[in-house]
């Protein structure tokens, strides 16, 4: 009796330390770029133009590209990834070929990025000639997303009784309307806690956009599109290991850091908003 | 009692994939009365009910041989448009199954799916529909409420009206009781028999007691085959068949 209640106090140990180790690791890691960034963060660093060699200044062009290119990402990847999960899900038959379709699409959310980077370049920039630019940096950013979007889409919608679907069809609903009315309103909140977080993910890459579009040092805005951008993690890439002046600009590149992790952070926030909004109203 | 036919089954087999489930049923549902499909678990009373408002259509690899006749029509010839035929055929599940809207809402998507955007029609239609529930006393007050607010029982006379709302003429029960309690359970009971004024009522139990108390005619089914299909009161009294016999006086089952 003592000895069982021995191991299971043991095993619980176990379990918690190991949990606090990861909390323990991440906190530090938060800590350290916090310490270390927390300085070179003003209304400055954040409003102006990097200057002087980006040795002075801030990071404003960078915030605005990955902005930029985020909502172009999310233009390409939240309908897209939302309409193929419906088709697969609702739709598709159960067979050889969707479940192989499915294998290839999580297999595609392991590819490295830097891949997608090398597609992009040669799909957007030169077959589709839209060059080095927004455009071609977030669709290929928007392809790196795409299956997360369709796996938490489609999970999203496994979780939708199936007896709602029922239900409507046996009052007379087709297929459609049952989905639309019925299955969709109470799928799409989880849909878009999937496709925030995979757009978070996007948002923190930088081997996609490497030959994509973004820009080492651009002193303006992108005026459209087809323009060249800054992207913070590009931006935090050169600071940290390509500047001329590395020790000097240290403080930057960690004050960069610790931006990129706040928005990053802010957007999976608004995915854990979403969900529990969600979970609040759900009751099923 | 003279009956006219309103359903009637001919013949009907069903395969889920190669698995035969169905084999050979002849069943008529009498205009205007109750219908009661019993027998032991896995005998294929929910599939044939399915039938009847090809509810089984969505499921992949199901396949209906024979004729399921409505009015004379069979159901499966390619005239017969699925969607009108399941306004026609309603149907309550085993489990209430309450969409997660409001209590007016549930009742009103039947109309509402089939474009009826008429406020005062609405409103006036789910009443009537709640009230022929038995419901209406229940909620009247609150139908801006979601209906998982509502008990179980609630729940499942909610269903029922919701089916009455799209104005059918078959109303399909699939165990409506068996996750309800005792006196919901009485409560669903009275309403099958007042139904039956208006509507052609089948329903599957499991419970003899309920099939014996509400149905008219009672169809006893064994592992795909119909064994026996008579007026309830024979069926209960004077079974022609030794299995029906030892079904009901609880021998197996």
């Amino acid at each position: 009796m003592k000895k069982k209640k021995v191991i299971q106090f043991i095993g619980f140990l176990l379990l918690r330390v190991c949990l606090y180790t990861v909390l323990a690791i991440l906190l530090l890691f938060l800590y350290d770029i916090g310490k270390k960034g927390g300085g070179a963060i003003s209304w400055e660093f954040i409003s102006q133009p990097p200057r002087r060699g980006m040795t002075e200044g801030g990071i404003f062009p960078a915030i605005m590209g990955t902005f930029m290119v985020t909502i172009v990402t999310a233009v390409l990847a939240i309908p897209l990834g939302m309409f193929a999960a419906i088709y697969l899900n609702e739709y598709a038959k159960q067979s050889r070929l969707t479940r192989l379709i499915r294998l290839s699409i999580r297999n595609l959310s392991g590819v490295p990025s830097i891949v997608y980077g090398l597609f992009g370049v040669i799909l957007f920039v030169n077959i589709l000639k839209f060059g080095t630019s927004i455009l071609s940096a977030g669709l290929t950013l928007g392809l790196l997303t795409l299956p997360w979007t369709i796996t938490a889409s489609e999970e999203a919608l496994k979780t939708i009784p199936n007896s709602y679907r029922e239900g409507s069809l046996a009052l007379g609903a087709t297929k459609w309307q049952s989905i639309r009315t019925n299955v969709l309103p109470y799928a799409i909140p989880g849909m878009l806690t999937g496709t925030v977080l995979g757009l978070a993910r996007a948002a923190g890459e930088t081997a996609p956009i490497l030959f994509t579009g973004a820009a080492f040092y651009l002193p303006f805005l992108p005026k459209s599109l087809s323009d060249q951008f800054m992207a913070l993690p590009y931006h935090l890439y050169i600071m940290a290991t390509q500047h001329h002046a590395i020790q000097q600009v240290r403080p930057l590149a960690y004050g960069t850091a610790l931006v990129l992790i706040v928005l990053v952070l802010g957007l999976n926030m608004t995915a854990v908003v979403i969900r529990y909004r969600l979970r609040r109203k759900r009751r099923w | 009692m003279d009956t006219q036919p309103k359903i009637e089954t001919k013949n009907v087999n069903f395969f889920y994939g190669a698995k035969q489930a169905l084999r050979n049923i002849n069943v008529v549902c009498a205009d205007r009365r109750v219908t009661a499909i019993i027998g032991p678990s896995g005998c294929g009373k929910s599939t044939f009910i399915r039938t009847l408002n090809r509810m089984n259509d969505v499921i992949a690899g199901a396949r209906t041989e024979g004729e399921i006749l409505l009015d004379g029509v069979n159901i499966n010839s390619p005239a017969v448009d699925v969607v009108e035929l399941r306004k026609n055929v309603g149907m309550v599940f085993q489990k209430p199954n309450p969409f997660p809207k409001s209590i007016f809402d549930n009742v009103a998507y039947g109309l509402r799916i089939n474009n009826g955007r008429n406020r005062a029609k609405l409103a006036e239609t789910v009443e009537k529909s709640l009230i022929e529930a038995a419901l209406w006393e229940e909620v009247k007050d609150r139908l801006s409420e979601n209906a998982f607010a509502l008990s179980g029982g609630q729940q499942q006379r909610l269903c029922i009206a919701r089916a009455l709302a799209v104005d059918p003429e078959v109303i399909l029960f699939d165990e409506p009781c068996s996750a309800i309690d005792p006196i919901a359970t009485a409560k669903i009971e009275d309403l099958i028999m007042k139904m039956k004024k208006n509507y052609t009522v089948v329903i599957v139990t499991h419970n003899m007691q309920q099939a014996a108390r509400v149905s008219d005619f009672t169809a006893f089914m064994m592992l795909g085959d119909l064994i026996e299909f008579d007026k309830t009161e024979k069926i209960f009294t004077n079974p022609a068949n030794k299995l029906t016999e030892d079904y009901i006086t609880g021998r197996f089952g």
